[in-house]
């Protein structure tokens, strides 16, 4: 039997360690004292067997696969002999590692019993069981709060707000609603509206005017208004005691009137609607009326007290302001003239102006008041003495520069005098002050340009100049600088694109800052007849 | 009104507040086409020229909504105020104005003024309903006839007045917000949104 020679190898070799048994080798003697021995050289066959409990040793075939394991197991718990914890990471290993040959593997026999079962502990499930133990011992806190906080939101989400908080009312009753049938018409707002011809954005504003009248024997007087421009493009001037006509179309000069006496002067001038007739107010008292295209003084009426320094048509009646502070309301149709008086100044009146549709007459004077006064009632009993409807302190200043917005009913613009420097713009229907720009200097005359909206007002100390300001944010457009005295009067052509300028340095320069090409004039006529449709159409 | 005093008062700022509800709820009236146009009359406010209605059931119910508004503001009891705008049929919600108030509660126990003057709350205020107004441009159409409704979120505790009932909130479903300008009296905040229901036009 080849076992049996193994054996008897074997038996040898232990015959060898039996006798080297002296020197210390304790292992097999140890071994041999367990287990039960029948033949010697069987002895390690037995040993193993003994441990494998097998029913019946299977001679010289090669371990079975569990066997090699359970012996495995077994010899490596023998060999550490350490703690079952590193025992079973040893057995692990070195079942991982299948032994090939059962003999080679098995030189070193185990050292514990073969009836103790150790379990095989994979190491995954040794940490998952670690990590329950030690969670269990987590305190279960922050839940509550936690859900106490996706409570609110929730509540916030689904309600809108926080239930604990607030509470949502109404008040009860029906809710109004809006008439039947009504349906809202917004949807016009998306209609399609004709866009207005744009503006000449580019304009250019000479700095020098574009002619210059010479105006000798010029009264510099502040409280006078000495130029007037028809209808007819005829500017008239008053020199002194002289009245001079020029024609602007063909250049020509005519002198139209002077007065008799040596002493008395001009103090005013008007031309009527269509420009054929001049009215002019002496220092004596008196209020002319001229037929300009006869060369013919048609009326002197004498009312006033003194001087007329102002003078203000609407249709056939001329109203003219004195001295004395009072305003006279002549109807130059009949014989007797003065049909009116508006006693409501106390000193010179220097502005006077009748609105473009004749319902208010806005007079200024040396006491810094702005007074408005109604229409004339002609034929009633009370005419007589007319009625103010309302007046404005607010200047500090005389009033002598009075201005009516043509393309805006009821605005009324203001100027003062040294003292005061502001233009105020006014609505004569509510009263009250709309805007109010301080110029720095003194304001002689106001006049309103509708070809790009704007307001020119001619100054005097210390500027001395012409300013045009965009109506109605009264910012300053251009300066027209030239003059080297005070300027006394500022007035419009008839085609709105010059304005005529007299000043104490004697001249007459006419500015043409307002010119408009025809093209854009004719678009801006389609745009004023086309507004009406669009501002129904805008939004509101 | 117009304060002679230098600062703001509680009592004054309860005011300020109520007004501003008070035409900002004609104004948002007028512009989304809640009633016909012809029903308002121009009134002259915060410098400008504002629309107010001249139906007198509507002027009497907004009066009693916005008196007692004054008092919830003088008590710091209010939270928000919101508009809600529905369709008449199926009661939809198409629109809501919300308008969230703060209230500075200490200035319940200091009677002291607060200095803030009159005219900035006062130019505040006019941008709020000047966005207002430009808010048109944006929000949908109102094709059908609409009712409104007022509601106001008060303190969990408050006392309810009589006539006064309790509600939802009536929030849009698929809604786009937009925040606007918020004005402050320095002792109430408030702050303006409009919701309105997402068209399915992009």
């Amino acid at each position: 039997m080849a076992s049996s020679a193994r054996n008897s190898n074997f038996a040898e070799r232990r015959g060898k360690a039996s006798r080297s048994f002296k020197r210390g080798v304790h292992v097999f003697t140890r071994r041999r004292s367990w287990f039960v021995n029948k033949m010697a050289q069987f002895g390690f066959e037995n040993d193993i067997h003994s441990i494998l409990k097998l029913d019946m040793p299977i001679t010289n075939a090669p371990m079975a696969r569990w066997q090699r394991k359970a012996s495995s197991s077994s010899t490596s718990a023998g060999l550490s002999g350490l703690s079952p914890g590193n025992s079973t990471n040893v057995s692990l290993s070195s079942s991982k590692t299948p032994t090939r040959t059962p003999g080679k593997g098995k030189k070193t026999p185990s050292k514990m019993g073969g009836d103790r079962f150790i379990p095989i502990r994979n190491n995954k499930q040794m940490d998952v069981a670690n990590f329950l133990l030690t969670k269990e011992n987590e305190p279960v806190d922050a839940t509550n709060t936690v859900s106490a906080e996706s409570q609110k939101v929730w509540s916030v989400t689904l309600n809108g707000y926080n239930i604990e908080d607030a509470k949502i009312l109404h008040l009860g009753g029906k809710p109004l609603n809006a008439p039947e049938g009504y349906q809202n018409n917004l949807k016009v707002l998306y209609s399609q509206v004709t866009t207005p011809a744009s503006l000449k954005k580019t304009r250019y504003i000479s700095p020098t005017p574009e002619r210059i009248l010479d105006a000798p024997d010029l009264r510099n007087d502040f409280y006078l208004n000495l130029l007037d421009w028809s209808s007819q493009n005829v500017l008239a001037v008053a020199l002194h005691n002289s009245v001079y006509l020029w024609n602007a179309t063909q250049g020509d000069i005519l002198l139209l009137m002077k007065l008799e006496n040596e002493e008395d002067y001009i103090c005013s001038l008007s031309w009527t609607k269509e420009g054929s007739y001049l009215a002019v107010g002496t220092s004596d008292c008196k209020v002319q009326l001229w037929d300009v295209e006869n060369q013919k003084r048609l009326r002197s009426m004498a009312s006033h007290t003194a001087r007329v320094g102002s003078l203000s048509w609407n249709d056939h009646i001329l109203s003219s302001g004195s001295r004395s502070g009072h305003i006279h309301h002549h109807d130059v149709r009949v014989a007797n003239h003065h049909i009116a008086t508006l006693a409501g100044h106390s000193q010179e009146v220097c502005g006077l102006r009748w609105s473009p549709d004749g319902r208010y007459l806005a007079s200024g004077g040396n006491d810094n008041l702005v007074c408005l006064w109604p229409r004339v009632q002609e034929g009633s009993s009370g005419g007589r003495f007319g009625r103010l409807i309302r007046s404005w302190s607010e200047h500090q200043g005389a009033v002598k520069a009075l201005a009516w917005c043509p393309w805006q009913t009821n605005i009324l613009a203001s100027g003062g005098g040294t003292s005061d420097r502001h233009i105020r713009i006014w609505n004569v229907n509510t009263g009250s002050c709309i805007s109010s720009l301080d110029t720095q200097s003194q304001i002689s005359s106001l006049v309103f340009a509708p070809n790009y909206n704007e307001l020119v007002s001619a100054h005097g100390y210390a500027h001395n100049n012409v300013v045009i300001w965009k109506y109605p944010s009264l910012t300053k457009v251009a300066e027209l600088n030239g003059h080297e005295s005070r300027v006394l009067n500022l007035i419009l052509s008839p085609d709105n694109s010059t304005v005529a300028t007299v000043a104490g340095d004697e001249t007459i320069r006419l500015w043409k800052s307002f010119e408009m090409d025809p093209a854009k004039k004719k678009a801006k006529e389609r745009v004023v007849q086309s507004a009406g449709g669009v501002i129904r159409n805008s939004i509101r | 009104m117009t304060s002679t005093l230098k600062g703001v008062t509680l009592k004054g700022s309860a005011e300020l507040v109520a007004d501003f509800f008070s035409f900002g709820i004609n104004s948002i009236l007028y512009q989304r086409g809640i009633y016909p146009p012809e029903t308002f009359t121009k009134a002259s406010h915060y410098d400008m020229s504002l629309h107010i209605t001249t139906d007198a059931k509507l002027k009497n119910y907004l009066t009693n909504v916005v008196s007692q508004l004054k008092e919830w503001l003088f008590e710091c009891t209010v939270q928000k105020l919101v508009l809600v705008i529905t369709c008449l049929e199926t009661n939809e919600v198409l629109e809501r104005w919300q308008f969230d108030i703060e209230c500075d509660k200490s200035a319940k126990e200091s009677s002291a003024p607060r200095e803030k003057s009159l005219k900035t709350i006062q130019d505040e205020i006019r941008s709020v309903i000047r966005q207002i107004t430009a808010t048109v441009t944006f929000l949908p159409l109102l094709e059908t006839p609409c009712a409104f409704d007022l509601l106001v979120y008060t303190d969990k505790d408050l006392v309810v007045p009589e006539k006064w009932e309790e509600s939802g909130p009536q929030i849009i479903d698929q809604s786009e917000e937009v925040r606007l300008r918020s004005f402050t009296t320095s002792i109430h905040k408030v702050d303006s949104m409009v919701a309105y229901k997402r068209t399915n036009s992009v």
